[in-house]
């Protein structure tokens, strides 16, 4: 049986035309595309067709777009450029709720001995202007937040935000992982220095990501070695890769604007039927600015690890923001910066669909969703009015 | 092994090895790393529910800290035999197993006879749970205390009094020390496995080193590791299958021979001689050499015998 699949932000499917266009860097074209023979040589010229490709989704120039192993590379390289470009420098911007790609990154820096402001959100996740405003100061060597989130699609006011870092002559980037491809991003228009973008969020295969740099924009490789991608980022190329995301890139562009309404359209019909079927389920993030293809459900008194391997047994693929299913013992902490209960956060559902998906898929959910939560619930000693006020944590 | 393939990425970087806070070394367990036993006693609960005016009450966690769980059981004052026993649980698949697991192996037994039960009793009927899962089965132990505890008419000690050390989870100093002498936990990764200690913010970690360190200096404890309660059949069995298997049977191996366990009766492990050491004039010496090993590593009673 072909899995349900709606776990689109953590992974997607690789795009059949994306797979096709791969397979020859596999087979017969294996040259190095730094070589000096035609064979390796005319590699290059697909690889900066590639460029191009990505390029044209954010409406970049082609000669900003550096290519990385995956989104962590881009979020790390960014930041430790601003790092080493502006030494004198020594705090930094974030928010609490960024991918762990950007939050450990910069809770290294701050045991380095850089100075960190973490951004608080507010219970639908959203950022304070004031607080922003008076984080930044003569110090900030950079400003990094994330275009929107991972977990619960929360978009953030970048384009905003970016006019006055611009303003103020201060570094901005911005992780465009979950939006690349689901929100139009033009970068003509948003004041942005650098945005991360990863492949396999958008129908390319893992393994590859890419790292949009404003001309001009001050630049400190990560990786050091070779000339490669023009001296700022070392390493032979992840041909097969690089061309895959470039194909992945023109058809999310094509796809765009008809997909994200279908998608919304879809997820919503999701929601709003869970919330009419599960009694005591609540949407957790602004639903007024997400993204169109991400929701993320509390349902009280079971939890989330539980819930998924209910859902497993019906080939539903979906994920958890619950402790158990972290792999650590602590819940989401997107949801709890967001001051989310925690009784809410160890129920906490996402499903985040793809262009693939289809309604019969999100039927499947609708029907069997209910009768999971009512059983767990059956299991649970918990219920409405059962909630004792022993506290932890 | 994995900490330290850890450590070497990051020294290729020339970070420092301690950059990193110790939640982000561990390795991840996977979800589907659970048994079919846990699979199927969390798909098929058998004894979910509530007993309705019940002879005892266990209730433990809350649903603040992930997990909670809530043993009723029905016994038969004349007897002292529990008839029945219904559990209700709010957490993950391997809590609800090893709920679920704990009312099967106390069923029908005396109360006396039910708290021999342990925690690795119930980990063990489910054929093992992930490390970082250990928790479910203590949480099923605990519970058990508290419902006996309360059936006898005791004030709970075994929390109140203790004073407190992960504030995250709310777990005692005296939890920490009961939990880590039972299971012979060293580190405190195993004691958060074992009791969720020091998995939150982890400002505790440095005390739980501390009860650590002072635990296993006690003569109490070097001497009589896991002398809380006596052995159950089922763990007792399992261990000498698995000293025969790791220390035994290799070395014999090593020198062309080998042995097979026959049989267990109550102390006595019967084995049999294969391969070279069949017939082998040093046969007494051998026997001799296995029975101090499992005296060493199961229990000072076990009489090794030859078939």
């Amino acid at each position: 049986m072909k899995p349900v699949y709606l776990d689109n932000n953590a992974t997607t499917a690789v795009a059949p035309e994306v797979l096709e266009a791969m397979l020859p860097y596999y087979r017969d074209s294996y040259g190095n595309p730094s070589s000096m023979h035609t064979f390796g040589g005319r590699i290059r010229r697909e690889i900066e067709k590639a460029r191009a490709q990505v390029a044209a989704l954010i409406n970049a120039e082609p000669e900003e777009i550096v290519f990385t192993s995956c989104g962590s590379e881009s979020d790390n390289t960014a930041l430790m450029s601003a790092v080493e470009s502006f030494p004198h420098k020594r705090h930094v911007v974030t928010t609490r709720v960024e991918h762990p790609a950007v939050l450990n990154f910069v809770r290294y820096l701050s045991r380095k001995g850089l100075r960190a402001t973490f951004l608080p959100v507010d219970r639908f996740g959203r950022l304070d202007h004031d607080v922003f405003l008076k984080a930044l100061d003569d110090d900030t060597a950079i400003v990094s937040i994330m275009f929107a989130n991972n977990e619960t699609g929360v978009i953030f006011p970048i384009a905003k935000m970016g006019e006055i870092l611009k303003e103020k002559g201060i570094l901005f980037h911005t992780d465009a992982v979950q939006a690349g491809g689901k929100l139009p991003l033009d970068v003509k228009k948003l004041a942005v220095d650098i945005l991360s973008l990863s492949g396999h969020k958008v129908h390319a295969p893992k393994g590859v990501g890419a790292l949009y740099i404003r001309m001009g924009t001050r630049f400190h490789p990560y990786l050091i070695g070779g000339h490669q991608e023009q001296g700022r980022r070392a390493g032979t190329e992840n041909v097969a890769s690089i061309i895959g995301m470039g194909m992945a890139c023109e058809l999310a562009r094509d796809h765009l604007n008809v997909e994200a309404r279908r998608m919304a359209g879809l997820r919503d019909k999701l929601e709003q039927t869970l919330l009419r079927t599960c009694p005591d389920a609540r949407v957790n993030g602004d639903v007024t600015n997400r993204l169109p293809n991400t929701t993320n459900i509390s349902f009280e008194y079971v939890e989330g690890e539980a819930i998924l391997l209910r859902l497993d047994e019906y080939g539903i693929c979906a994920s958890s923001g619950s402790a158990c299913s972290s792999g650590s013992l602590e819940p989401s902490h997107v949801l709890r910066a967001m001051g989310i209960p925690f009784t809410a956060i160890h129920g906490s559902i996402r499903f985040s669909l793809s262009r693939y998906t289809s309604e019969a898929e999100i039927d499947r959910v609708i029907e069997q969703l209910p009768g999971i939560i009512g059983e767990l619930r059956q299991l649970s000693p918990y219920g409405r009015d059962k909630i004792t006020s022993k506290t932890c944590g | 092994m994995e900490n330290r393939c850890y450590t070497i990425l990051i020294e290729n970087h020339a970070y420092e090895t301690e950059s990193l806070h110790a939640v982000d070394l561990k390795t991840q367990y996977l979800m589907w790393d659970y048994t079919e036993k846990v699979k199927n006693f969390f798909l098929h609960p058998k004894n979910a529910g509530e007993i309705e005016n019940p002879d005892a009450v266990g209730e433990v966690g809350s649903i603040l800290c992930g997990d909670a769980l809530k043993l009723t059981l029905r016994i038969d004052r004349a007897t002292g035999r529990i008839v029945d026993a219904r559990f209700q649980t709010f957490g993950c698949a391997s809590a609800i197993a090893s709920s679920s697991v704990l009312t099967e192996l106390i069923k029908g037994r005396t109360v006396d006879d039910a708290l021999s039960v342990t925690n690795q009793d119930i980990a063990e009927y489910l054929g093992g749970l992930p490390k970082e899962k250990m928790h479910c089965s203590v949480m099923g132990r605990e519970a058990l205390e508290a419902a006996i505890a309360n059936y006898r008419g005791e004030q709970k000690q075994v929390e109140v009094e203790g004073k407190v050390i992960c504030k995250c989870f709310e777990v005692t100093e005296e939890k920490i020390r009961k939990v880590a002498l039972e299971n012979r936990l060293t580190t405190v990764e195993e004691v958060t496995n074992f009791t969720k200690a020091g998995g939150g913010c982890g400002s505790c970690i440095p005390d739980i080193e501390a009860i650590l360190k002072d635990l296993w200096a006690s003569p109490k404890a070097q001497n009589m590791p896991q002398a809380q309660k006596p052995m159950t059949n089922l763990r007792k069995i399992a261990l000498i299958q698995e000293v025969l298997e790791q220390e035994i049977r290799p070395r014999l191996q090593a020198d062309g021979g080998d042995i097979e366990l026959k049989d267990i009766v109550g102390n006595r492990v019967i084995v049999s001689f294969r391969a070279l050491c069949v017939g082998c004039p040093m046969g007494d010496i051998t026997i001799e050499g296995i029975q101090e090993k499992l005296r060493e590593l199961v229990s000072d009673e076990i009489i090794v015998e030859e078939e």
